[in-house]
């Protein structure tokens, strides 16, 4: 069928201009990777994360221990990869958190204006108003420490942006004709929210979600570093850093490594979400098709 | 019998400007199966005229009087209500079909739209009832179009597409705003020939909203004659074309290429600023004392033609 395939064109169109973009496929390269070795952290790490081994504390990496040992003489490598799950699963959870409740005031923003709009929008300013991490800090540290309380505090700062980014986006898109024109068939707000404006508003959606996951990835780091996150023994390259602060001039591999971790994500994520944005910018695709 | 009848409709809104006066006083009647049509110039109030009839107008918008469907007032239903008129009993088809579609449904899911929205059919009986239709607006291949994008149609294609969507639940009545403007003309034909067949299967009403005499002549049986927010001349279409009695009627036809391409002299006043009296009277070359001071009424001059002039006291 002709109707499928344009579709498939379309996206094959999408992925072979992200294939051009060579950093973009880096990121999307690494990103993947990331997941693989969370997803068979047990089957790909040499030894248990979290079985201390006193004798061999502070080891410097070696042909058994790659990374070398912390002070509990725990295998660093491992924790590095148990880590990899503790990040990628809490970056995903309240991406998708701040997607739902971003784009859904967005919507509500942008379709019904107004005093919904005026409330919605000052609330955004109220969030923004404070700096993000530090108010994620005063809830966490409000909260008590915990991976989960990382996590709801960084789901109520970092919703703003896409509530924004949507709103500005939806109120482009409901002047379109197309609207007026759905609404004379006898759609109703929820449908022609969900239907018609929802897919036109998804690009802008997917490139911030995706710089997010870095953003958020690199304040949950910064959280449990300084002792909000992830707690001991939980294996979590923020809190790994704070751990091999106090060796960092006798042991440094016990701080360089988490730390390359974390700016291989972060890095990973901002690559892909540069790149799709540039995929995703309309006015560059008009450039492509002249 | 009368389908749609429209009394004493006034719409006007506020802008920053002043107040907008888009529509005063129009009386209207659609019987069964008849074509109306509305003529006039740009921002004469036509397409708000349309719009009121469905209440797609925004919320700042007043409207008053009364616009009787089948015996109930639109004007009273609630939202809920009006919601399944729409599309249903009424449809509408807009006038630029490249932007009146949604680029990133496909376009067989909103020609389904309709029905989907208001007869419930499943997926798979509402497909059939797409491909039939787009087949009977004569768009080739149905089967493998439904599936594409509106991006992937031609403009006439693109029109026959909302045409389909228009006509797929059966509505009684169409109000189709300009639906061939932004067509080259060899389309126009095609698509102005559509509609003739597809209104004359169905017997569905239509009220055509244009200013391309050439499709209102093919189209219509009777035709309104709009200048600034009010109706100057109704007859039926040989009479608006062999006998216009309105100034401005004869002004607009003679200024047609065939007719000697004579402008009217001055411009349309705006909605916000509207002439005392008779609102064509700083054109008119007949203008009175009387017509800066009264308005004038509706005078019937012969059967089913009525002019809004003082010249036929």
């Amino acid at each position: 069928m002709s109707g499928t395939g344009t579709m498939k064109s379309r996206k094959k169109l999408a992925f072979q201009q992200l294939k051009k973009n060579k950093i973009a496929i880096i990121g999307l390269i690494i990103i993947i990777s990331l997941a693989f070795i969370a997803l068979f952290a047990p089957f790909i790490a040499p030894h248990d994360p979290i079985e201390q081994n006193l004798d061999k504390r502070l080891l410097s990496p070696s042909g058994e221990y790659p990374m070398g040992t912390d002070d509990l003489g725990r295998c660093l490598l491992s924790r590095i990869i148990y880590g990899a799950r503790v990040s990628l699963k809490l970056g995903v959870i309240v991406v998708g958190i701040i997607t739902v409740i971003g784009v859904t005031l967005g919507l509500i923003s942008g379709y019904y204006g107004g005093i919904v709009d005026e409330i919605i929008m000052r609330l955004v300013d109220v969030v923004l108003a404070f700096p993000g991490i530090i108010l994620a800090l005063a809830i966490a540290g409000a909260l008590g420490p915990g991976l989960f309380n990382v996590m709801l505090a960084l789901a109520m700062v970092g919703w703003t942006g896409l509530a924004r980014v949507v709103r500005g986006s939806v109120l482009s898109v409901k002047q379109k004709e197309f609207v007026e024109s759905a609404r004379a068939l006898g759609c109703s707000d929820l449908h022609i929210m969900t239907r018609h404006i929802l897919p036109n508003v998804m690009a802008p959606v997917i490139v911030l979600a995706t710089l997010d996951m870095a953003f958020i990835i690199l304040a949950a780091a910064g959280l449990s570093f300084l002792g909000l996150g992830a707690q001991p023994p939980t294996p979590e390259w923020g809190s790994m850093l704070n751990n091999g602060r106090a060796f960092i001039q006798t042991a440094p591999h016990l701080t360089t490594f988490p730390g390359l971790a974390i700016m291989v994500a972060v890095l990973a994520f901002n690559f892909l979400g540069d790149g799709l944005r540039d995929i995703l910018d309309p006015r560059q695709q008009r450039e492509l098709k002249e | 019998m009368t389908l749609l009848g429209i009394r004493n409709l006034k719409v006007y809104f506020y802008s920053e400007d002043g107040m907008v006066r888009a529509v005063n006083d129009v009386d209207l009647d659609i019987g069964e199966g008849e074509t109306l049509g509305i003529i006039g110039e740009t921002g004469c109030g036509k397409t708000i005229l349309g719009l009121s009839i469905l209440r797609l107008l925004s919320e700042n918008t007043k409207v008053e009087g009364r616009i009787l469907y089948k015996g109930e007032d639109l004007l009273k239903l609630s939202e809920d209500e009006m919601r399944k008129i729409r599309g249903k009993e009424i449809a509408m088809i807009f006038q630029n079909p490249l932007s009146s579609m949604n680029p990133v449904l496909t376009v067989g899911t909103q020609v389904a739209e309709p029905v989907e929205l208001h007869q419930h059919l499943d997926n798979q009986n509402a497909k059939e009832k797409v491909i039939e239709m787009l087949k009977s607006v004569r768009i080739p291949l149905p089967s493998k179009r439904v599936n594409e994008y509106p991006h992937e149609f031609s403009g006439g294609m693109r029109q026959r597409a909302m045409i389909a969507m228009g006509l797929i639940c059966m509505p009684s009545l169409i109000i189709a705003d300009e639906p061939t403007t932004g067509l080259d003309v060899t389309t126009q034909a095609q698509i102005v020939e559509l509609m003739k067949e597809v209104l004359k299967d169905s017997g569905t009403s239509m009220l055509l909203i244009t200013h391309d005499l050439g499709v209102a002549a093919e189209l219509c049986d009777h035709m309104a004659v709009m200048y600034p927010g009010e109706i100057v001349e109704y007859a039926d279409v040989r009479n608006i074309f062999k006998n216009p009695k309105h100034p401005y009627t004869r002004g607009f036809l003679d200024s047609l290429p065939g007719r000697g391409l004579k402008p009217i002299p001055g411009i349309s006043p705006s909605l916000i600023n509207i002439p005392e009296g008779c609102k064509f009277h700083p054109r008119c070359s007949y203008a009175t004392g009387r017509c800066k001071k009264e308005r004038p009424q509706m005078k019937k001059v012969g059967e089913k033609h009525f002019v809004r002039c003082f010249l036929y006291d």
